[in-house]
């Protein structure tokens, strides 16, 4: 599906390379069911490029950052970061790599300078140099003025930037970014994709996991999707958005009882494209051609019929259409076991 | 600062160096000591806070019941007492060690650590070496406070330095009860209630009252709990009042207060590794 074009072999020329990778988790308690986090997951990222890793909770976005990072073990294929293979050499990959999880792994207790010292000194640099590498950090991530307060006074936007400064005290060849920007406000936002364009610059390569496709587009220029443990596109952001198509309309039924009527109102101006119906927001959406014609003619349709909505609009595809459209169901994973917050394995092995 | 855009891999072509060797292993888990020792320095009022529990307890206990306290054998009630304190004062130290692995763990900083080139060794070793030297601090300000009191060793000063070698030998190995139970509990919250748990297990013992002051099967319960055997083993070893009842484990309490410790190490050490290691599963 994803063949690198240059072959296998540890000169790849991709700084990250995943073929037919899958990672099993074995269900709780005697006769659990076997569940694949990834199934036969395949990726191939160009140096110094930003590569985005696009999917739904539980989708196996974390668990196949967490593979390549070597903070997982997998069952079967071939995973290679910065020309190293991840299997057997786990220790000289995490010397060319930086890992930014889902929080921002921050020590609260100590000072932003004291925390970078901290890792330099854990990353071998000597006092002297760690010192130096902490205050260079500092100046780069425009923490500087803040760098001898506590990081538990830092902001959410701060906090991420020390974070992803201490990934980088090494400058690593592949930097791994799993959802930086969950939980940001905007402006939090903002400052982390300036500070990820910034490393770009300087050469390193970034995968970057995201539930947002704006935040691909804005970043990457390249995106995997990945579903249910397999990447089931890989293209540009834009090419992305061209299969999804253009506005969609959105409609609220004010009543459930309304739902039908809503609905073939909506599926009128569709043009035999796919109506979706969600019973438990009441609400309908569809993909349209004519944004004003298909808006105009919904609202005064419905109007006509005497339905109340409680909400009527337009709006730009989300992933959650991108999703619709290459998987046929949405960003939000239903009952099948794979709930929301499930792609990070990390509660189940703390629980258990 | 390497800015080689189209090819970063071949920027860096200075070879790592030897991470497996026992220095960088010493030199990490010094890092990582350093670090928690760190945590102290800025806000040293958290040993106080720490120490508010066991100081209140001695003087709920020494002047509020003290006058109703009898200790069997005879001898001062605040006497007893005292050493009693110390060692649940180790034993409740498991909580700081459970807390702060869960901490790292649910923020992230445990996934940190194992992205880098450190030793794993270092995350456990230097979180067990920085608690040993604040439990040193700990009994330090504990016995200025209970010498204030009016406690008295009078053992002598090798049998005191065993006492208190005993104490930190059972701080050592709640240590990897603390990293286990830290790898084990989902999050901070849930650690903290430990402490219900905790709390009951450090007073069934020779803590404040003498087993054989209590119901048969309480006091047996009581006399065999490894915080008991240190507790007596101190008193014995601080020339304090030991009101022993007599039992084969109060008898040998100084031998016990040396099993019971090794005992815990050889079965929560390799758990806590086990679980360490099940994160890459």
């Amino acid at each position: 599906m994803l063949m690198p074009e240059t072959g296998s072999g540890a000169a790849s020329g991709y700084a990250v390379l995943a073929e037919g990778v899958v990672k099993r988790y074995r269900g709780r308690g005697r006769g659990g069911t076997e569940k694949r986090a990834l199934d036969g997951f395949d990726l191939a990222v160009r140096p110094g490029t930003v590569h985005g890793l696009l999917g739904p909770n539980g989708a196996g976005k974390t668990t196949a950052v967490r593979v390549l990072a070597t903070l997982l073990r997998y069952d079967a294929g071939r995973a290679e970061v910065a020309g190293l293979d991840v299997a057997r050499e786990p220790r000289r990959v995490r010397s060319r790599i930086g890992l930014v999880g889902q929080y921002a792994a921050v020590d609260e207790g100590l000072t932003g300078r004291q925390n970078l010292e901290m890792f330099g000194r854990l990353f071998h640099l000597g006092n002297r140099r760690a010192r130096q590498r902490a205050g260079e950090l500092l100046d780069r991530f425009d923490l500087a003025e803040a760098a001898d307060k506590g990081a538990k006074e830092y902001s959410g936007g701060m906090r991420r930037r020390l974070d992803l400064a201490s990934s980088m005290i090494l400058q690593p060849d592949v930097l791994f970014l799993d959802e930086p920007t969950t939980g940001l406000d905007p402006r939090g936002r903002g400052e982390v994709w300036e500070a990820v364009r910034a490393l770009v610059a300087g050469g390193t390569t970034v995968l970057l996991t995201t539930q947002y496709l704006d935040e691909a587009d804005k970043l990457a220029s390249r995106v995997t999707v990945i579903d249910r443990g397999r990447a089931i596109a890989d293209d540009t952001p834009d090419a992305l958005k061209n299969r999804v198509g253009g506005d969609r309309i959105e409609v609220v039924a004010a009543e459930a009882g309304d739902l039908d009527a809503v609905t073939r109102a909506v599926d009128r101006v569709a043009g035999g494209g796919l109506v979706v119906t969600d019973a438990t927001a009441r609400r309908v959406h569809a993909q349209v051609a004519d944004r004003v014609a298909a808006l105009t003619e919904v609202a005064r349709g419905l109007q006509d019929a005497g339905i109340a909505v409680e909400d009527i609009g337009l709006r730009r595809p989300s992933l959650d259409d991108v999703f619709l459209r290459l998987t046929g169901h949405g960003a939000v994973p239903g009952g099948d076991g794979r709930g929301a917050g499930n792609d990070d394995h990390i509660p189940a092995e703390v629980a258990a | 600062m390497t800015t080689d855009a189209a090819n970063p891999a071949a920027v860096r072509t200075a070879p790592v160096r030897d991470h497996g060797s026992v220095l960088w292993a010493v030199t990490d888990c010094w890092n990582i000591t350093r670090r928690t020792l760190t945590h102290y320095q800025r806000h040293p009022s958290a040993v106080v806070w720490q120490l508010g529990f066991p100081i209140l307890s001695v003087l709920l206990y020494g002047y509020v019941f003290g006058s109703a306290m009898k200790v069997p054998g005879g001898g001062d009630y605040r006497e007893f007492l005292m050493p009693g304190m110390f060692a649940m004062t180790m034993a409740m130290g498991f909580m700081n060690t459970t807390v702060a692995v869960v901490t790292d763990a649910a923020r992230g900083v445990v996934d940190r650590f194992r992205s880098m080139p450190m030793a794993p060794s270092a995350f456990a070793s230097g979180r067990g070496a920085a608690d040993l030297v604040v439990a040193a601090a700990e009994l330090t300000i504990l016995a200025v406070t209970a010498l204030l009191m009016g406690w008295r060793a009078e053992g002598g000063v090798p049998a005191g330095l065993a006492a208190f070698g005993l104490l930190l030998l059972l701080r050592f190995s709640l240590i990897w009860v603390g990293v286990w139970l830290g790898m084990l509990v989902p999050t901070p919250e849930a650690a903290g209630g430990l402490y219900a748990v905790a709390f009951p297990v450090t007073m069934i013992s020779s803590t404040f009252v003498a087993p054989s002051l209590m119901p048969g099967w309480l006091g047996t319960i009581a006399a065999w709990n490894p915080i008991s055997s240190t507790a007596t083993a101190t008193r014995e070893l601080f020339g304090n009042p030991v009101a022993g009842g007599g039992t084969w484990v109060e008898e040998h309490a100084v031998l016990m207060a040396v099993v019971w410790p090794l005992a815990i190490t050889l079965v929560c050490l390799p758990l806590a590794v086990r679980r360490f290691q099940r994160l890459s599963r």
